[in-house]
């Protein structure tokens, strides 16, 4: 009989043998469907690793790709490590995009010291105050912000579609024939577009600083501050919180506005270090938001691994386009891909718990343990 | 049982254990929390297997795979918290799960049922309306069906765990009456309890067992509680006591309730017209049977629940009701009855819960910001002067003994120099050991000053510890009485409803 018991101790080998043994699991499996399909199992990920982050420039595509997910996971970490569940970074991040590019748009004759910050600003703002809405309903009338922040997405990508879409809004490029026919939205000046800082040839896009210095925020912030502790406190068990006279709904409402920051502020990221536009398909497509609830998931909701996770898997996808092509489909992209997490979220369950084979009816002999290898 | 052995990961709970019981006889099983009764009686019923020893019934050895084979074995058990479907009926419950010849396929007969429940209740003397719904009836009532219930299926082996917890003295005795009729006809009754009182009262033999052992098993007529609280303890224990205090007339009153009322969970009255008051240095204790609303009491006091008429007055003023923090600013300490969840965040750690309330100011936190240089040197002072067992300030409280978490706890809520200690079951399933350095923190506190309101399901704790001692039923509180002008029958009479 096998059966799984809940570990009595964390042991912290674990903690690094089991992402390593996960990955190395998930390279296993997806050579035997790459070989099932045809391809050189080895090739591929040669090709994968030297498209995510090896060749030249693909570092820099990676840090593209990482910022909106890095902070959509800052996002995610935020609001989790309180056991409140915001599901709605997507919408948050559609949010911050709608504000950063209006703002973008609205200043565009100024210059970049007075456009950029108020893109950051108006990033914050705006998925601040998208994220508040299911955190006051939670507060005051305990709805549950799993349904409410996850629905409040869909609120969202309906609206930016109606923006450049289905609208003669403040967004929409109205100027030509062509914009008029096949609707886009208004390209910001070149004073609205973020810097990046080059080291070693590799550029890191100015929204990737912010990430890392919000990452440090956050830690921070729950490690050495009394709101951090308030949020351990609710975090940890909610009766106690209202015992110890800790204002629990403020909290939910202050913390579901601070994760709705950060990902508002990777929505305003992703338009003033790559895209310059508010493009709703391409913002849909991407679904950084929940890109982030794995990211936060991956790094244990710590927010220096929400960097390095981030990095990882923005690497993944930004190999896997270089991979698709006539010969390797956009499909089987996407199932190395899911491997991958697949692996890496299943083998989180051996940290926290062991396996144990039973005999059935064995002697006294107290079975053998075996030893927890991930899959 | 031969050489019973039970291993949990990282205990042992019961190690060779022996044990027997004749037929006809009232057989204790008596130790503490811990000492691995419910694990031997688990094993018994079939829930645990044992890894190693055997089982003998009538001399013959048994394996039970499931607690059916163990009620088909003819052992019975009666659990703490009762296992009844609240929605169906007295008969219903005693047939559920039950196959027998009164269950002819599908179709149960009632009438026939509820016949035999009835002439089963008044052999032992157990009145219960077989037609009436579980929820409608009181928790004596309850515990009389869970008893029916293995007597309806053969039980030959009754057993009993903690089965005065919820009961008044005078359900209590009734009872032990019931027991004393089976034990007469041949039935054998084993009886679990931390109680010495209640053993010495009905049992006729005791073993009891210390850390997963047994340490012995004696005639019940040939001991004494002093050695039986020795065999279970491993020492000699003499209860903390109150000494007889300087009258508390003169003294401030420090808490004061006026005609408060309030709702419970689920929307009912549990608290009606409350008139209470404290003393500086003064123990009042709140007896009652569980779940007359001793929570809502403690949860008024505390803030933590509104109120819907009457104050709470905190040294002559009143204070902002349904706000815990303003009840922690006036000096209101409180040890909740839940007090792993509650009363201590089990994930953090024991420096964490230690400034649990006092993290808000100076010098715990200046400027928003913690110091965790000094939520370390007060942890380690306070784990110090309270005595706590543990591996280390860092380590989260939820791998502490029920007993040091109760320290963590007092030691956070005295050491914020309260003016009122609200404590509720403060030493509910803690050992003998804590228990009594629980008791005496809270005189040492008393003697310091500090009002405390004692509310206890343990009436030997509130008569051990209380200067006045106020009854409640019902969410009423019947009376108020000096402990020397008390008796326990009084006490009883007036925790039943009778004035």
């Amino acid at each position: 009989m096998i059966r799984i018991e809940r570990r009595l101790t964390d042991a912290g080998w674990l903690l690094v043998a089991v992402p390593v043994g996960s990955l190395v699991g998930a390279v296993i499996l997806s050579s035997v469907i790459l070989l099932a399909t045809g391809h050189d199992p080895l090739g591929t990920w040669q090709r994968l690793l030297d498209r995510g982050f090896l060749s030249e420039g693909a570092m820099s595509a990676t840090l593209v790709q990482a910022t909106p997910l890095l902070l959509t996971g800052l996002a995610a970490t935020a609001a989790f490590r309180m056991q409140t569940w915001n599901i709605g970074a997507e919408g948050q991040l559609y949010l911050g995009a709608v504000g950063a590019s209006g703002v973008g748009i609205a200043l565009g004759s100024q210059p970049a010291i007075v456009v950029i910050p108020a893109m950051v600003l108006a990033g914050l703002l705006f998925g601040a105050a998208w994220a508040a809405i299911p955190g006051a309903l939670r507060a005051v009338f305990r709805t549950n912000e799993i349904i409410t922040s996850l629905m409040l997405n869909y609120v969202a990508g309906l609206l930016i579609t109606y923006l450049i879409f289905d609208s003669h809004s403040y967004w929409r490029e109205l100027s030509t024939f062509t914009s008029r026919v096949f609707p886009q939205g208004k390209y910001l000046s070149p004073a609205a577009a973020w810097p990046s800082l080059q080291i070693a040839g590799i550029a890191i896009p100015f929204g990737f600083l912010l990430g890392m210095v919000a990452a440090a925020s956050l830690w921070l912030l729950y490690r050495s501050t009394r709101f951090g502790f308030e949020a351990r406190v609710i975090g940890d068990s909610r009766a106690a919180a209202h015992y110890a006279g800790i204002r629990t709904r403020r909290m939910i409402v202050a913390v579901m506005a601070l994760s709705g920051a950060f990902a508002g502020l990777g929505g305003a990221a992703e338009i003033g270090d790559f895209r310059h536009v508010l493009d709703p398909r391409g913002l849909q497509q991407a679904s950084f938001g929940y890109g982030g609830i794995v990211v936060a998931a991956l790094a244990r909701l710590n927010p220096f691994a929400v960097i390095l996770v981030a990095l990882l898997l923005g690497g993944l996808s930004n190999g896997g386009f270089s991979l698709q092509g006539a010969d390797f489909p956009a499909g089987l992209v996407g199932t190395l891909q899911g491997l991958i997490l697949f692996c890496a979220l299943a083998g989180e369950l051996l940290v926290r718990y062991r396996i144990r084979v039973q005999r059935p009816r064995s002697s006294s002999v107290r079975p053998p343990e075996v030893a927890a290898r991930p899959a | 049982m031969r050489g019973i052995t039970k291993r949990f990961p990282g205990v042992v709970a019961n190690e060779q254990v022996d044990f027997e019981a004749m037929q006809g006889e009232i057989h204790a099983l008596l130790g503490e929390n811990g000492a691995g009764k419910s694990t031997l009686s688990n094993i018994l019923t079939g829930l645990y297997r044992p890894d190693e020893g055997e089982i003998l019934v009538n001399g013959k050895p048994v394996t039970f795979h499931s607690p059916r084979d163990a009620i088909a074995a003819g052992i019975g058990m009666v659990h703490q918290h009762f296992r009844l479907a609240a929605s169906f009926t007295v008969a219903e419950n005693l047939v559920l799960g039950h196959r027998d010849a009164a269950d002819r396929g599908f179709l149960l007969e009632p009438g026939m049922i509820e016949g035999r429940v009835t002439e089963l209740a008044r052999r032992y003397r157990m009145p219960v309306d077989p037609g009436a719904r579980v929820w409608q009836l009181s928790v004596g009532e309850q515990q009389r069906v869970e008893i029916l219930k293995a007597l309806y299926r053969g039980a030959r082996i009754l057993i009993l765990d903690e089965p005065t917890s919820l009961l008044t003295p005078q359900e209590s005795e009734n009872l032990f009456e019931t027991l004393r009729l089976m034990g007469a006809e041949g039935r054998t009754v084993i009886f679990i309890s931390h109680k010495l009182e209640e053993v010495m009262a009905v049992s006729s033999r005791v073993t009891v067992l210390r850390r997963g052992r047994v340490v012995g098993s004696v005639l019940t007529a040939g001991t004494n509680p002093r050695d039986l609280a020795r065999m279970m303890v491993g020492r000699d224990v003499v209860f903390t006591q109150k000494k007889e205090g300087p009258a508390q007339a003169e003294r401030e009153v420090i808490l004061q309730l006026r005609g408060a009322s309030a709702l419970g969970d689920l929307g009912t009255v549990a608290l009606r017209d409350v008139d209470l008051s404290v003393h500086a240095g003064e123990i009042v204790g709140v007896a009652g049977v569980a779940g007359n609303g001793q929570r809502e009491l403690a949860e008024v006091i505390t803030g933590m629940r509104r109120l819907t008429a009457g104050t709470v007055v905190v040294g002559g003023k009143p204070m902002r009701v349904g706000d815990p923090l303003a009840a922690i600013r006036r000096g209101v300490s409180h040890v909740p009855e839940d007090r792993m969840g509650t009363g201590v965040a089990p994930s953090l750690s024991i420096a964490d819960n230690l400034v649990l309330k006092a993290y808000r100011r100076a010098p715990i936190s200046t400027q928003g910001f913690l110091h965790a240089g000094r939520i370390r040197t007060n942890a380690i002072d306070l784990i110090r002067r309270f005595n706590i067992t543990a591996p280390g300030p860092q380590t989260p409280t939820r791998l502490l003994s029920g007993g040091n978490v109760q320290k963590v706890l007092l030691a956070r809520e005295l050491s914020s120099r309260p003016r009122i200690l609200v404590a509720a079951s403060p030493t509910r399933g803690l050992d003998v050991a804590a228990t009594d350095s629980v008791r005496a923190l809270l005189l040492e506190a008393a003697a310091g000053g500090v009002g405390i309101l004692l509310i206890s399901e343990d009436l030997d704790e509130i008569l051990a510890l209380a200067d006045r001692i106020a009854v409640i039923y019902r969410g009423h509180i019947m009376g108020v009485v000096e402990r020397q002008n008390a008796s326990v029958e009084d006490l009883g009479l007036m925790m039943a409803g009778a004035a």
